[in-house]
C-alpha cells in the first residue's frame, strides 16, 4: 500500500468512526463531549488560518466566537426566530474580524498580537459593562434550538451530527483553501513578505480577507456553542479562552489540518473528562504542554507524524517549529 | 479641604507611585522582550509565585527587604532553569515560546494553589515605612512612595547596567549581532540565561514589594500581565525609559481614568494602547523591531 | 495550610461509612439497596477556588460527621470542578446528572453559573441546593427545583441598610462594590432599606472585578456617615487596607456585606477590619450545638474558621438529610424530593433555625457583627439579630416582585451629588 492511500484509508476510517460515534459511543454525555471538541475544532481550524498560515499570532479571536454567539442569542430574545439570529451572528463575527483586521494588520509579530489582545480585551470589557445591552454576567439565556429542514437537534446525538456537518464543511473547506492559489499566496505572505509585495500582491488584502475567513469560523464555533449551552456570559470572551485556543492550534500543530483538532482534544477532554478523575487537571495541562513543545516542538500531530515514521531516534532530533521562522513546512 | 482638591491631589502623587509600582513589575518583562526578543508569558507567573515565597519568608520571620531579595534569587534560579533547559531549544520560535511559557504558567498557578490555598495573603507593610504621610491636605500611605524611590533605584541600576557597564556592552554585542559576538569570545548563550534570570528575579521582586498593596490570591498572574504588556508596549520594546515613562503614563491614565471616566473603566488601558499601536506600532519610545 | 479533599478519599470514606451505617441503623429494605447520590458543583482551579475549595470542605464535614449515612440511607458523594466558566459548569452538571446520576446537586458557587444551569437542572428534575446569589432564581422566574438556604445578593443588604439607618442613624451613605450583578444586587438592597428608612446614598461606585488599586475609587469617598460595601473573594482585603491607609477608615466608617466580612475571611485581614460593621446570614459565633460542632471539626480537619461558603453546604446537607427523613428515606425521584425541600423546617443548623419559603429561598436570621480583636485573634462577634428576615424584608411579596429585578439602576438613586 502506498503512502498516500495509507492515509486516504486512515483518513475515511476516522471519518467513519466520528460519523457512526452516537452508536458507539458510551453515553449521551460523551457524545456531548464529542460535540463540543468539534465545535472547539472548527474555531481552532478558523484561527489556525491566521496563526498557521498566515503567520499572524492572533490573541483577540473569542471577541469573534463571542460576537456571534451573544448576537444570536440577544436577536432570540428579541422575539425573532433563528435563521435570522444566524444569519446577523455571523454578521456580526465577520463585521468585527474586519474591524479587528483593518487595525491590527497595522502591524505584525508581536505588535499584532497586543493589538488583537487589546480588542479582544475591549470586547470583553463592553460585554461586561454594558449590562444594558448585554445582561452583564447575568449572561444571555437561550430557549430552544432550530429545526433544520424539520430535523430536532436538542437531543445529544441530533447536536452531534449538526456540529459534525460544519466539521466536515470547515475541514472540506480548509482543504480546498489550503490547495488553493489564494492559500498559496497566503503562505507566501507568512514566509516571504516582501518579496510577495514585489511581485504584485497586495499583502494587506490577502492578510484581511484571511482574517475574514478566519472570523466566519470564529462565529460558526460561537453560534455551536450558544446553542449547545444555551447561554452565553462574559466569561467566554475572556483572555483565557483566546489563549486557549490558540494553544489548541499550537500544541496540536499550525499549518496542518489536523493539528488543530488534536489540540481541541486535549484541551476538552482534559477540561471535562479528566477533571472528573484528576484533582489537579490543569497542572497536567500545563505539563502536557510542556512535554509536547519539549519533544515535538512543532506540535503534536507532524510531531507523531515524525515519531510514528522514524521511531524513537527522532525523539532526540527535533524539528523546529513550523511558522515565523522561514522553515519550510513539512 | 476642598473635596475635589483632596481627589485630584490624591489621584495625582497615587498615578506617579502606582507608575513606579507598575515599572517594577514590567522592568523584568521589558527586558527579556527587549533584549531577548522572547514575550515571556510566564512573567505574570514569577510575579505571582515570587509573592507567595515572599509571603512565605515573612511568616517565617524574616525581615520584609531581605525576604524580598530571597524570593529574587529563588526566582533567577527557576528562570534560569526553564531558560537553560527549555526555552533556549526555542530560540526564533515565537510560537513554540508561547506554549511553552504558557504551559509554565498553567503549571506554577495550579501549583501556587495547591501549596498556598485559596486564600488571600496579604503581607503588613514593612517596619519603617508604615502610616502616612499628611501634607497639603493630603493622606498619602508612606509605603507608596518608598515605592516609588525603589522604583526609580531600580531603573537607574538597570540603565547603568545595561548602558554603562562591561557586561552590559556584552549584553548588547549579543542582542545586535550573536555570531561575530560569539566569534569575539562573548558566551552569547550564557548571557541570555543571565538576563532571563534577572527579568524573572525583577518580577518575584516586584511581587513581594508590590504585596503589602496588591495582595496576593490566585489569579494574581493574569490580572497582572497584561498591565506589563500594556506598559512595555506603549512605553516601546528594548528601551528601558519607555518602560519607565510608559510606566507613568498608565499609572495617569488608570487612576484619572477610573475615576473621571468610570464608565470605561474597564477599556481605559486598552483604547490607549491601540491607539498607539495603530499610529504608532513601536511605542513611544521604541525602536522599530527588525 | 488546608489538608485537601481527594475524590478517591473520599469514596474510600464513604465505603467505611457504608459498612458501618448497615450495621448500626436498621434501614428499610428499598433503602439499603441503592446509595443516595450527591453531587457538589465546585470551582477547585482559578480564582473562584477560594470559595470552591471552602465548600467542598464544607459538606466534607458534614458527611463525616453522619457517617455517610442520612435517614439511613448510605451516601456516594460526587465532586465537580467546573473551573468556575459557565460552560464548564454546564459540561459538570450534564455529567453529574447523566453519567453520575446524582439525585441532589449542591452548589454552584457564582450566580452566573447557576443562570447558565437552571433550565438545565428544571428539564431533568434534578433538585439543585444553591450558594450562588442571582435574585430571580428564586423570585421571578422561580425555578421549582431550586432551594437556597443561604441568601439572596440583597437578603442581608436590606437588614444593614435598616441597621444603618434606624440604629446607627446614619443620614448618607456611599456604596461600592465590584461592577458585576452580585454587586448591584446587594448595593440596591442596601440603598432601597436605607432609603426607605429616611437615608440617602450620595455615591454608588462600581470599581471592575479585575481592580489592582482601589485608590481612584476610595479617594473618591468622602463627606458621608458611611460607606457600605459588597467586595466578593480575595478583592476586600485588599480594598480595606488600602481604605485605611488613605486615612478614610477613620473619617468614614466602613459598613460591609457578608462576601466582605465572611469569617473564613479573617485570617488574610490585620488591623483594617477592626471595628468594620457587617450583615451575614451565618457566623462562626452563631450559639447553637450544630454550629460549635461545625467549627470545631472544621478546626480539627482543616485548621480554618468557616465562613459562609463551608457553612452553606454544610446547611444544605443537613437540608438533604431533613428531606429524605421526611420522606421515610426514600426520594428518588426528582419531583418528590425537591417538594420535599421546599417544606423542611430546621432549627439546629450553624445558621439557627430557618425555614424555605414558596419560591425556593430561605426565611432566616440575619447577624449584624461587629470585628474585634479578642485575644490577638480577629473575630465577628455578634452585635444584633434579626430573626425571619425573608428575601422581600419587609416589603409585600405581590409588590416585590411587580417591580423589576434589583440591578445597576434600580431602584433609581435619587440623591446622588
Amino acid at each position: 500500500m502506498t503512502r498516500s492511500s495509507a492515509r486516504w484509508l486512515a483518513l475515511a476510517v476516522a471519518l467513519l468512526a466520528l460519523a457512526t460515534l452516537p452508536f458507539w459511543m458510551i453515553g449521551d454525555y460523551y457524545t456531548n463531549i464529542a460535540s463540543q471538541i468539534l465545535y472547539w475544532a472548527i474555531f481552532a481550524l478558523g484561527l489556525n488560518v491566521l496563526v498557521g498560515y498566515a503567520g499572524l499570532v492572533s490573541l483577540g479571536h473569542a471577541a469573534l466566537f463571542a460576537m456571534a454567539g451573544y448576537t444570536a442569542g440577544l436577536v432570540l430574545e428579541a422575539g425573532h426566530g433563528h435563521i435570522l439570529a444566524i444569519v446577523l451572528g455571523l454578521t456580526a463575527s465577520v463585521a468585527t474580524s474586519a474591524v479587528f483586521a483593518v487595525l491590527a494588520l497595522r502591524s505584525t509579530g508581536i505588535g499584532f498580537l497586543m493589538i488583537t489582545l487589546a480588542l479582544g480585551q475591549i470586547v470583553w470589557g463592553i460585554a461586561y459593562r454594558w449590562a444594558d445591552l448585554t445582561h452583564g454576567d447575568n449572561g444571555v439565556v437561550l430557549h430552544g434550538y432550530p429545526r433544520p429542514f424539520g430535523l430536532g437537534i436538542d437531543t445529544p446525538t441530533g447536536f452531534y451530527y449538526l456540529t459534525f456537518l460544519f466539521f466536515l464543511l470547515a475541514l472540506a473547506s480548509m482543504t480546498i483553501f489550503v490547495r488553493s492559489p489564494f492559500g498559496a499566496s497566503l503562505r507566501g505572505t507568512r514566509d516571504q513578505a516582501r518579496r510577495m509585495t514585489a511581485l504584485g500582491y497586495n499583502v494587506w488584502l490577502i492578510r484581511f480577507f484571511a482574517f475574514l475567513i478566519s472570523g466566519l469560523w470564529a462565529g460558526i464555533a460561537g453560534l455551536l456553542f450558544v446553542y449547545y449551552n444555551q447561554f452565553i456570559s462574559p466569561q467566554i470572551v475572556a483572555l483565557q479562552t483566546s489563549a486557549e485556543v490558540l494553544l489548541m492550534v499550537i500544541s496540536g500543530g499550525t499549518a496542518t489540518l489536523l493539528g488543530p483538532i488534536a489540540g481541541a482534544a486535549i484541551v476538552v477532554i482534559m477540561k471535562n473528562v479528566v477533571s472528573a478523575y484528576v484533582e489537579r487537571w490543569n497542572l497536567v495541562l500545563g505539563v502536557i504542554f510542556v512535554a509536547i513543545i519539549s519533544f515535538m516542538p512543532e506540535g503534536l500531530v507532524p510531531g507523531s507524524i515524525r515519531l510514528w515514521k522514524m521511531g524513537w531516534r527522532a525523539l532526540l532530533t527535533r524539528k523546529k517549529a513550523l511558522p515565523n521562522t522561514g522553515a519550510p513546512p513539512s | 479641604m476642598p473635596a475635589d482638591i483632596y481627589l485630584w491631589a490624591t489621584l495625582a502623587v497615587n498615578s506617579i507611585a502606582y507608575g513606579g509600582l507598575l515599572f517594577l513589575l514590567s522592568a523584568g518583562f521589558s527586558l527579556i522582550f527587549g533584549l531577548m526578543r522572547i514575550p515571556n508569558l510566564m512573567h505574570g507567573s514569577f510575579f505571582m509565585l515570587g509573592a507567595y515565597l515572599g509571603a512565605q519568608f515573612l511568616s517565617a520571620g524574616l525581615n520584609f527587604w531581605l525576604a524580598a531579595l530571597l524570593s529574587g534569587l529563588a526566582m533567577a534560579v527557576v528562570g534560569g532553569l526553564v531558560e537553560r533547559f527549555l526555552l533556549r531549544r526555542l530560540a526564533g520560535q515565537e510560537l513554540a515560546q508561547v506554549l511553552l511559557t504558557l504551559g509554565f504558567s498553567f503549571i506554577i498557578a495550579d501549583l501556587c494553589l495547591m501549596i498556598w490555598g485559596g486564600d488571600p495573603i496579604q503581607p503588613s507593610t514593612p517596619a519603617g515605612t508604615v502610616g502616612s504621610i499628611r501634607a497639603f491636605g493630603l493622606f498619602f500611605p508612606v509605603y507608596r512612595l518608598v515605592l516609588l524611590g525603589i522604583a526609580v533605584a531600580t531603573a537607574i541600576a538597570l540603565w547603568a547596567l545595561i548602558d554603562w557597564t562591561r557586561l552590559g556592552a556584552m549584553i548588547r554585542a549579543g542582542v545586535d549581532d550573536a555570531p561575530i559576538a560569539r566569534v569575539v569570545g562573548i558566551k552569547v548563550s550564557g548571557l541570555f540565561t543571565l538576563i532571563f534570570c534577572l527579568g524573572a528575579a525583577l518580577a518575584a521582586f516586584a511581587g513581594v514589594i508590590g504585596a503589602p498593596i496588591l495582595s496576593v490570591y490566585p489569579g494574581l498572574d493574569v490580572d497582572m500581565l497584561p498591565l506589563a504588556l500594556i506598559v512595555v508596549i506603549l512605553g516601546g520594546t528594548g528601551s528601558l525609559l519607555g518602560a519607565l515613562v510608559g510606566s507613568f503614563v498608565i499609572g495617569f491614565l488608570y487612576n484619572f481614568g477610573q475615576a473621571m471616566l468610570p464608565d470605561l473603566a474597564y477599556v481605559i488601558l486598552f483604547l490607549p494602547m491601540v491607539l498607539v499601536l495603530v499610529l504608532r506600532p513601536q511605542g513611544l519610545f521604541g525602536r522599530m523591531l527588525p | 495550610m488546608s489538608r485537601k479533599l481527594s475524590r478517591r478519599t473520599f469514596m474510600a470514606g464513604t465505603a467505611v461509612g457504608a459498612a458501618a451505617a448497615t450495621f448500626r441503623f436498621p434501614a428499610p429494605a428499598i433503602a439499603q439497596g441503592a446509595p443516595f447520590k450527591i453531587g457538589l458543583l465546585t470551582v477547585k482551579t482559578g480564582p473562584l477556588a477560594q470559595g470552591g475549595i471552602q465548600m467542598e470542605q464544607g459538606i466534607a464535614t458534614f458527611l463525616k460527621e453522619k457517617n455517610n449515612t442520612l435517614a439511613g440511607r448510605k451516601i456516594e458523594f460526587v465532586s465537580a470542578d467546573t473551573g468556575g466558566k459557565p460552560d464548564g459548569t454546564k459540561t459538570k452538571v450534564q455529567e453529574l446528572v447523566e453519567r453520575d446520576k446524582v439525585n441532589v446537586i449542591l452548589g454552584p458557587l457564582a450566580a452566573f453559573e447557576l443562570l447558565a444551569i437552571t433550565d438545565y437542572v428544571r428539564d431533568h428534575e434534578t433538585p439543585l441546593i444553591s450558594l450562588a446569589a442571582a435574585e430571580d432564581v428564586t423570585q421571578r422566574k422561580a425555578n421549582p427545583f431550586v432551594i437556597r438556604p443561604s441568601a439572596t445578593s440583597a437578603q442581608c443588604c436590606h437588614v444593614m441598610g435598616d441597621y444603618a439607618a434606624k440604629d446607627l442613624k446614619y443620614k448618607t451613605a456611599i456604596t461600592i462594590s465590584e461592577d458585576f450583578a452580585f454587586g448591584y444586587e446587594q448595593m440596591a438592597g442596601f440603598q432601597r432599606v436605607f432609603e426607605d428608612d429616611g437615608g440617602k446614598v450620595v455615591k454608588k461606585l462600581w470599581p471592575p472585578l479585575v481592580t489592582p488599586d482601589y485608590t481612584p475609587y476610595i479617594a473618591q469617598i468622602q463627606d458621608a456617615d458611611c460607606c457600605f460595601n459588597g467586595f466578593a473573594g480575595s478583592n476586600p482585603v485588599k480594598f480595606m487596607r488600602a481604605y485605611q491607609d488613605l486615612g478614610v477608615k477613620a473619617k468614614i466608617p466602613l459598613l460591609a456585606g457578608w462576601t466582605a466580612m465572611d469569617d473564613a475571611l479573617l485570617k488574610s485581614l490585620g488591623d483594617e477590619a477592626v471595628g468594620v460593621l457587617s450583615a451575614a446570614w451565618y457566623s462562626a459565633d452563631i450559639d447553637t450545638p450544630s454550629n460549635k460542632q461545625f467549627v470545631a471539626d472544621m478546626q480539627k480537619d482543616y485548621g480554618v474558621l468557616p465562613g459562609g461558603y463551608s457553612a452553606g453546604m454544610y446547611i444544605a446537607g443537613q437540608c438533604v438529610e431533613a428531606a429524605l427523613k421526611s420522606l421515610g428515606g426514600k426520594g428518588d425521584t426528582g419531583k418528590e424530593l425537591a417538594a420535599a425541600l421546599h417544606k423542611i423546617s430546621l432549627t439546629d443548623t450553624p445558621r439557627g433555625a430557618f425555614t424555605i419559603d414558596h419560591l425556593g429561598n430561605v426565611v432566616g436570621t440575619v447577624f449584624i457583627r461587629k470585628c474585634e480583636r479578642k485575644n490577638g485573634k480577629l473575630t465577628n462577634t455578634i452585635i444584633k439579630t434579626y430573626p425571619k428576615v425573608s428575601q422581600f424584608w419587609t416589603y409585600p411579596e405581590k409588590d416585590f416582585l411587580e417591580k423589576p429585578v434589583y440591578a445597576r439602576d434600580y431602584p433609581p438613586a435619587k440623591n446622588l451629588r
